[in-house]
């Protein structure tokens, strides 16, 4: 098989590489051109998809739809051009590539457009190629149960999403966002408030991986350090904190809103960082870190200000910035000596200096040190918790426990492995490609960028940003120095917080190990036992149901068609309008007719040989197609007797290898099987006459009749129907037809390949 | 099972089964018949053979493996369907073409219509002698 492989160049990875690289990067730069234009007033431009259904894929750009697409274009960028060099040389580099373009079309999609069918199916299109990405790797077992478990997780929660979009369309009357969005007040106010509310968190909470659905991301990390860089931390779990900002002017401002965000939102930000510092695996303390910052987000823009709604999306742009360039880093790292535990690397700083600044730059954001752009992020967050009338204590509290702990991972991630004497590791560390470090190096430059300039990132990104999320208001001002503030005390106890804790923190992980080995709850766990359930409840029910007894089905079948059509009769008291039967006046030939088709159905049920069985059954048919000729619709007549003909010839082609019927079957058997076949005749028979006495509209025979031959040419109307008005259907029952007998043919070769029903048991 | 008289028999009515079947297929616009009925006939024909000689005798009268008709068939189907969207029509709209047409009369009329009819009747051939052939084969 590896001869097959196509040998890939080297060159930027070939035709594959920098198509992958120049598609992000010319969008970065056509985006990056519209900034000036977005800071004033949001663009929109669209086409029909189905006109009929109302569902156009309509494009909304503002402020928060461009810091996304800046954020998937431009970190795109870096991933692609990094993944170049990291995974240029495997074989299924091109595969991988297509995967990550695939997915930053969804994830573009998602964020631009403008009606919410099309978002749930660009949320669809993420959720899928994060499943292929992560399960790249298909070869580990471990790789497909991360991605599967990514896929049902998010699945699941993105069709409990479809329901609350249709519900809110329903609503609203619109599936267009900006149609929706101004509607905020009927919204809030209608009794399925609730439910829409609850329907859309499922989605953005499994989306962006909040407690207790939070066990996928870390699993998650089983994919190339590339993916988890940019789908599971600056752009594809952020998805959800898209949503909840996008449905803020619809949604949010309630109580429920508040106190759901906040609370999820803040307990996931701490046990996410109290997890992080439990982790040995560099990548594992990142997944954690970044799980913290989903929680921080859902937090701020759960409580709703002006003010927490510029902190969220500064500290969506800050995270960004400094989790894609710590991922990165830590690649490096990996490809470079082997290994990415915590425990084990030592000393790097020397042998790759540029890493080391990019780690560096990046720690330091993340850590909340000035004058990156972090600690412009922080004290921002500070400051709007503090202004907060609700909820004040609780969302200070969480993100004071959250910061601290955040220093301390960045002291994990970024200063031990680089400081202090050069430890063993499997490989010898050397320093990484350019390819690999421009992503990073450039990442930690933005941070410090913005860190000195934060008011450039205010005025174009995130002052926007928060207009569209919260709506107008004045004009936003970041500070690096705010002046002696509270914000900025809290920032200074945050610090001594965390460098006490980075000192015991080699403690703080042998206790947190100690803990987690006694705790019961253990989501990961208690996934696969949900699964486990999940196939035993399959199994159970499969058993239950599908007998393998084609008696069984057809009883159960006849059953239920006299149980619904006869107690819907019994229920609308259809039974006493029946018009009489005296008024079945019929002709001595028909009379005739139906004297034969008794003669035929006395016969099947009579006899104890099948053949006989079958023949009578012909019988039957050939009695019905005559009344089709007696009421002249030849082409009925000729096509029912047609199928008989063949019926029987099929029948009797499967019958002659069975043996004959049972002599002595059970009275009960017989009884039962009675009741059932006189119950079918006898409520077909009411539904029949019913049928037939109830008022005919005409209106489709006499458009037939008149449309038939001068607009479809045709004199045969049935035909004409058939080839012609309806072709649509006709073409479904040919490919229908096609199908089952292409099926049938596959089930009769495998008849006798089967294995014996002994061996089949086990 | 070899019975002389079927066998015999068989040889002509196969072939009148299968003009038969043409002729109710090119009928059916205007008069009984059309690409369903079509296809059951001769599908009959080819099962009537099968009978009397044997499965691999039809098939080999075939010539082609009858679930390629069948797939043939809906590809002609939806074909004929597609050729609206040259005239920049819907889907399925039926095209029309009257040969030596005279005031009034309609003359040869060839349309998409025709060919969709004849991909039902290949789906139906195709799809019946794909079942039946298996049948008799494998059970």
């Amino acid at each position: 098989m590896a001869d097959d492989y196509i040998k890939v160049p080297r060159f930027m990875g070939g035709p594959a590489g920098w198509i992958s690289i120049l598609f992000p990067a010319a969008l970065f730069i056509y985006f990056a051109g519209l900034l000036p234009q977005i800071a004033q007033t949001p663009v929109m431009r669209g086409i029909d998809w189905v006109p009929s259904l109302g569902i156009r894929l309509s494009v909304i750009l503002d402020g928060l739809s461009m810091t996304f697409a800046l954020l998937i274009t431009g970190i795109g960028t870096a991933v692609t051009l990094y993944s170049s060099r990291y995974l240029g040389d495997h074989p299924h580099y091109p595969r991988f590539v297509s995967y990550l373009l695939i997915f930053m079309v969804g994830m573009l999609g998602l964020v631009l457009a403008d009606n919410l069918i099309s978002v749930f199916v660009f949320w669809e299109v993420t959720t899928i190629s994060s499943y292929l990405l992560i399960g790249f790797n298909a070869d580990k077992a471990a790789s497909r149960r991360s991605a599967l478990q990514a896929l049902l997780v998010t699945g699941a929660g993105g069709l409990i999403l479809l329901a609350g979009i249709i519900v809110l369309g329903n609503i609203a009357g619109s599936y267009e966002l900006s149609e929706i969005l101004p509607q905020g007040d009927m919204i809030r106010a209608h009794p399925w408030y609730l439910a829409i509310l609850l329907m859309f968190l499922a989605g953005a909470f499994t989306k962006s991986a909040q407690v207790p659905f939070h066990f996928w991301l870390p699993n998650a990390m089983a994919a190339p350090t590339p993916v988890s860089a940019y789908l599971h931390s600056a752009t594809m779990v952020k998805a959800g904190v898209f949503l909840m900002a996008r449905m803020n002017p619809a949604l949010g401002g309630t109580d429920v809103w508040f106190w759901v965000l906040t609370i999820f939102g803040g307990v996931t930000a701490v046990f996410a960082s109290v997890m992080a510092l439990r982790q040995t695996d560099i990548k594992q303390v990142l997944a954690y870190t970044t799980l913290m910052a989903l929680g921080t987000l859902t937090m701020f823009i759960g409580a709703g200000t002006h003010y927490a709604i510029s902190a969220a999306m500064l500290f969506l742009v800050v995270h960004s910035l400094y989790k894609a360039a710590l991922f990165l880093m830590i690649g490096i790292v990996d490809h470079s000596t082997g290994t990415r535990d915590a425990t084990v690397l030592r000393g790097l700083g020397r042998a790759m200096p540029l890493t080391a600044l990019a780690a560096a730059l990046a720690a330091l954001s993340m850590a909340g040190i000035p004058p990156l752009v972090g600690f412009v992020g922080k004290e921002y967050m500070y400051k709007a918790s503090l202004g907060l009338d609700q909820g004040m204590i609780w969302v200070t509290a969480m993100t004071f426990a959250a910061s601290a702990l955040m220093f301390v991972a960045g002291g994990i991630v970024a200063l031990k492995p680089f400081r202090g004497q050069l430890a063993e590791t499997p490989h010898k560390a050397h320093e990484g490609p350019w390819q690999m470090l421009a992503g990073p190096l450039v990442l930690g430059a933005l941070s410090l960028t913005f860190g000195l300039m934060p008011d450039l990132l205010g005025e174009y990104i995130v002052g926007p940003g928060a207009r569209a999320v919260y709506g107008p208001h004045e004009d936003l001002h970041l500070h690096l120095w705010g002046g002696l503030n509270a914000a900025l005390y809290l920032s200074l106890a945050t610090f001594a917080a965390g460098l006490l804790l980075y000192l015991v923190h080699t403690r703080i992980r042998s206790a947190l190990t100690r803990i987690e080995n006694r705790n019961p709850i253990d989501f990961d766990a208690g996934w696969d036992r949900l699964l486990d359930g999940f196939k035993a409840f399959a199994a159970w029910q499969t058993g239950l149901i599908q007998t393998g007894s084609l008696q069984r089905y057809m009883a159960v079948i006849f059953g239920a068609f006299i149980v619904m059509v006869g107690g819907t009769y019994l229920v609308k008291g259809a039974f006493s309008g029946l018009p009489g039967l005296s008024q079945a006046e019929a002709h001595p030939v028909q009379w005739t007719v139906l004297a034969l088709i008794a003669v035929g159905s006395i016969l099947v049920v009579w006899t104890h040989s099948r053949m006989t069985a079958v023949a009578g059954m012909g019988v039957v048919g050939i009695g019905v197609s005559l009344i089709f000729i007696i009421f002249s619709a030849p082409d009925v007549a000729i096509t029912q007797l047609l199928v008989e003909v063949l019926v029987v010839v099929l029948v009797s082609l499967v019958m002659l290898r069975l043996p004959y019927l049972p002599r002595r079957s059970s009275k009960n058997f017989r009884t039962g099987h009675a009741i059932i076949a006189g119950g079918v005749g006898v409520v077909t028979t009411f539904l029949m006459i019913s049928v037939l006495g109830s008022d005919f509209d005409p209106r489709l025979t006499e458009f037939f009749e008149k449309a038939s031959y001068p607009d479809a040419h045709g004199r045969n109307i049935v035909n004409v129907i058939l080839v012609d008005f309806r072709a649509l259907d006709t073409f479904g029952e040919i490919t229908v037809v096609t199908m089952a007998a292409i099926a049938a043919y596959a089930l009769l070769r495998g008849v006798k390949k089967a294995v014996p029903d002994d061996e089949r048991e086990a | 099972m070899q019975s002389l008289i079927l066998t015999t028999t068989t040889r002509l009515l196969v072939a009148l089964l299968l003009v038969f079947s043409v002729y109710a297929l090119l009928r059916g616009h205007n008069l009984p018949g059309g690409g369903f009925i079509g296809g059951l006939i001769g599908a009959t024909a080819f099962i009537l053979y099968a009978i009397a000689a044997s499965v691999e005798d039809a098939a080999r009268a075939l010539k082609v493996d009858p679930a390629n008709i069948a797939m043939l068939g809906v590809g002609v189907a939806g074909l004929s369907g597609l050729s609206a969207g040259l005239a920049n029509q819907p889907f399925f709209t039926g095209q029309w073409l009257f040969l030596f047409a005279e005031d009034g009369g309609k003359g040869i009329p060839i349309s998409s219509v025709l060919f969709f009819d004849i991909g039902v009747y290949m789906a139906v051939f195709g799809g019946i002698l794909t079942l039946v052939f298996a049948l008799e084969r494998e059970i």
